[in-house]
């Protein structure tokens, strides 16, 4: 039996018996007794997620966009809502991968990072004064399913109906971009063990899947009524 | 001026959390100045829990009509090692501190299981209101949700560095592999032989296409060789080459789709190694085949793919009732499970302020059913004062002829900061006699008890939370899973560990419908396996009722004053025919002014509190 004390003593147990620390072995196989002390050890992670959170960020920075110009150029209550309710969603997700993105990022914040972070800043600064932004660099880099500039044009000149009808058909296309970049990350290997990061992406997957729903009967509903019309 | 703020007060901290703090202020901008969107109401901003400190072990902490008992830390094995994965920065200490994920709970007897996304922690609860750690058993993939039925405790597996060997390695890339492929990787449900509380051993695993996020298990009445597990998978669908026979792809063109089902695994006890998937049922097909028919008649497609539910994040089942409710996705799904091996959708609904349905809870009569709205997936902060009052809340439905009618939204009243991620969660009944009561985590929204008795008016009655695990940044924390087992309210907070917690009398609810709730005995507990709580005939359950009339105001003080006499003379003198007379005479005028009264609920307590006083049970009123 196991008599070793807790190494740290913050999380010691009061338990006067020490609770048995094991780990069983695939079916039919035996359950090994693990030293009391034993830490967890992280599953790896890989440039890919990485690389599927910078991703994620510039493809929900435009969302977020997107949903800016929507403001000023709908009357669409049900839209309007809608709308608020996927920018808030990726807003806070952007929080998220950023986070993630510090915690296994290899290096210090160097020089180069913080140039990137301050690049976003402005970036979002911009999209606060709801400015289209007209610089085609900051488009280079098109993730699945987002916009092109010249898409992003269009969206910014249309409005009520003519804009309800793009920004519908524009964010489905930019959702199942978001799907596109979840089926690649799990079939990378080694990609997607992260626990974090496996669930953000399944729930990123899930949660959109709904809204494409929800927005292709919007869709649908607006074709009915311009039947009917 | 808020980014200002938050900027200058890192600035002071040091150059590292400069960095940070550009991060902070880049955060996009609708996430710093989000708006209520027009129309909708929000949550209370001047409650107590709405600005608490943060900590992780010391945030504030504010608490009505509940308290806490005891609570426990993550075992050390379930933290990772302190060793430097890269930077180091306040963030990546905390979450080291805070470790792997709790999750979901299951009981048996005096056991606890707790899931966690690296194993499960199994905990003696025999002494009242507290909890002492057994075994800690390493086996990571997350969810880790647990349930339990004799000697065999199942696990489910979702996360791709799930290992059939339980091994915490997961799966290093390796360069001769070009493929995701692995075929000692396990996703699916995982079962173990408890008979060893201190040592369980893996029987069986059943590997299947998307995992299992969530489980059921199925009993059936007429079959005591085997039970059934019903598998929820939220997640990626797995190649082909991982598992023999998974398929993903557009349903018209996919007709074997490994998505638009649950799995169903049939666990014969006698020999569990044996269990396996034999069938995988269409819950969401139409009468003309279509498999992925659960989505609105004409599909536009005018681009790519249509969406339609493909999963269920939850499904219970209530036996006795022969129904299950599926939160699926996009819909609330009703199931008819009278033959549990042929699950058959009978009802559906879509709501449009739902983003997520997550789970379902039956009332204990069975005609009230608790949808809950995971909008934003758990980990996102969706309580705050701009959050609406109708998204990621619960949605009440009324459930008559076997079809579910929306009634009403409930979501957590108080606003919860932008660090606090926060959403309808997993919750169970509490069995208080003549009323509807929920306890319910709302993860760092805290804990909250919801009366629904009245589907139209759901009110909160209790609450307990924590500020936020970090003042600046959001980490996953707060209750995932809190139900009430025996007469306590167990938590399992993924951040913090297990609490306990105890109900306190208040204007909501008395001591005499807790001792109530307390004398309902339980043998196990899964909480995707709904049973009746039987409510025993005791004079606690008589008190309650009377303590419910009275706040009613629909019974006069002195025939209130009268029932109390009698129920008090009958506990002090014990079952004598007297006594029984007298109660029984109560019990007729109780029955005649029933039959008088207009409201319902005034009617159901006056009956029910008669049926107790003509066959009481005397002398085990309370523990």
């Amino acid at each position: 039996m196991v008599t070793v004390a807790f190494t740290s003593t913050s999380f010691s147990q009061s338990n006067p018996e020490s609770p048995s620390v094991v780990q069983p072995g695939a079916p039919g196989q035996k359950t090994t007794k693990l030293p009391s002390d034993m830490k967890g050890t992280l599953p790896p992670v890989t440039e890919k997620d990485r690389e599927f959170m910078r991703g994620m960020i510039h493809h929900h920075a435009q969302a977020v966009e997107m949903v800016d110009l929507m403001r000023t150029r709908t009357k669409n209550e049900e839209l309007l809502r809608f709308g608020e309710r996927i920018s808030q969603t990726q807003a806070s997700e952007i929080e998220f991968m950023e986070r993630w993105l510090e915690m296994r990022s290899k290096k210090k914040p160097d020089k180069m990072q913080h140039k990137m972070d301050k690049g976003m800043h402005k970036k979002h600064k911009e999209m606060k004064s709801k400015k289209v932004q007209g610089d085609h660099s900051e488009h280079q880099m098109l993730m699945p399913g987002m916009l092109t500039p010249k898409e992003m044009k269009a969206l910014a000149a249309a409005r009520d109906d003519k804009f309800d009808y793009l920004f519908l058909v524009g964010m489905i296309k930019h959702h199942e971009g978001a799907l596109v970049m979840v089926d690649d990350l799990f079939s990378t290997p080694g990609a997607g063990q992260d626990a974090e990061m496996f669930t953000f992406a399944t729930d990123v997957d899930s949660s959109q899947r709904v809204e494409i729903k929800l927005m292709q009967e919007m869709l649908r509903k607006k074709e009915r009524r311009k039947i009917r019309k | 001026m808020k980014i200002r703020k938050t900027n200058a007060r890192l600035f002071c901290a040091s150059i590292i959390l400069l960095s940070l703090a550009l991060i902070t202020g880049a955060q996009a901008p609708s996430a710093q100045t989000p708006k209520l969107p027009e129309g909708m109401v929000g949550p209370d901003t001047s409650d107590p829990r709405t600005k608490l400190s943060a900590g992780l072990h010391d945030a504030g902490v504010a608490s009505y009509g509940l308290k806490l008992t005891s609570s426990y830390k993550k075992p050390s094995n379930f933290l990772p090692s302190g060793e430097s994965t890269g930077v180091e920065t306040r963030r990546t200490q905390m979450a080291k501190k805070i470790g792997f994920s709790n999750t979901d709970i299951a009981f048996q007897g005096n056991t606890l299981f707790l899931g966690n996304y690296f194993g499960i922690n199994i905990y003696d609860i025999s002494d009242a209101g507290k909890a002492k750690l057994l075994t800690s058993m390493v086996c990571p993939g997350g969810q880790g949700d647990v349930s339990v039925y004799k000697n065999l405790m199942f696990m489910s597996v979702e996360a791709p560095n799930g290992r059939l060997d339980c091994g915490a390695q997961g799966f290093p890339r390796r360069a001769d592999r070009r493929l995701a492929a692995e075929k000692e990787r396990f996703r699916g449900v995982r079962i173990f032989d408890i008979s060893n509380i201190r040592e369980p051993k893996q029987v069986g695993a059943v590997q299947s296409c998307r995992g299992s996020h969530t489980h059921t298990l199925v009993k059936n009445v007429k079959d005591k060789d085997n039970v059934y597990i019903y598998i929820s998978g939220a997640s990626y669908v797995r190649s082909n080459e991982e598992l023999a026979g998974c398929k993903d792809g557009p349903p018209a063109t996919t007709p074997d789709s490994s998505r638009f089902s649950i799995d169903i695994i049939k666990v014969p006890l006698a020999a569990p190694e044996k269990s396996r998937i034999i069938s995988s049922p269409r819950l969401f097909k139409d009468e003309t085949g279509k498999i992925d028919a659960l989505k609105d008649a004409g599909s536009h497609a005018r681009k790519g793919r249509v969406f339609s539910s493909d999963h269920c994040h939850d499904i219970t089942v209530y036996e006795e009732l022969g129904l299950a409710a599926g939160a699926c996705s996009g819909n609330g799904i009703l199931i008819d499970i009278s033959d549990p091996e042929k699950p058959r959708r009978i009802h559906s609904v879509k709501d449009k302020n739902f983003a997520y349905w997550h789970s379902a809870t039956f009332s204990n009569d069975g005609s009230k059913v608790v949808f809950t709205d995971e909008w934003g997936g758990g980990g996102g902060a969706r309580c705050r004062a701009t959050d609406p009052l109708v998204w990621g809340a619960n949605a009440l439905f009324n459930l008559e002829n076997r079809k579910l009618n929306f009634v009403s939204y409930h979501k957590l009243p108080a606003a919860q900061g932008k660090t606090e991620n926060c959403v309808a969660h997993n919750g169970s009944l509490i069995p208080v006699p003549g009323r509807d009561i929920k306890v319910q985590a709302w993860y760092q929204g805290g804990v909250s008890i919801m009366d629904f008795t009245d589907l139209k008016n759901p009110k909160e009655i209790a609450y307990f939370d924590r500020g936020p695990v970090d003042p600046e940044f959001r980490f996953t924390g707060g209750p995932w899973s809190t139900y009430w087992y025996n007469g306590y309210i167990y938590s399992s907070e993924i951040a913090r560990g297990l609490d306990v917690l105890d109900l306190v009398p208040s204007k909501y609810l008395t001591q005499n419908e807790i001792d109530a709730a307390k004398s309902v005995k339980m043998s196990s507990f899964n909480i995707q396996t709904q049973e009746r709580l039987m409510i025993p005939n005791n004079m606690a359950v008589a008190k309650a009722y009377v303590d419910q009339l009275a706040r009613s105001e629909s019974v006069s003080k002195k025939d209130i004053s009268k029932f109390r006499k009698a129920i008090a003379k009958a506990e002090k003198s014990g079952s004598s025919m007297k006594n029984k007379k007298k109660l029984k005479k109560v019990a007729k005028s109780l029955r005649k002014n029933a039959k008088k009264s207009k409201n319902a609920d005034v009617k159901m307590r006056m009956n029910a509190l008669a049926s107790v006083l003509e066959n009481p049970v005397v002398g085990t009123s309370s523990e």
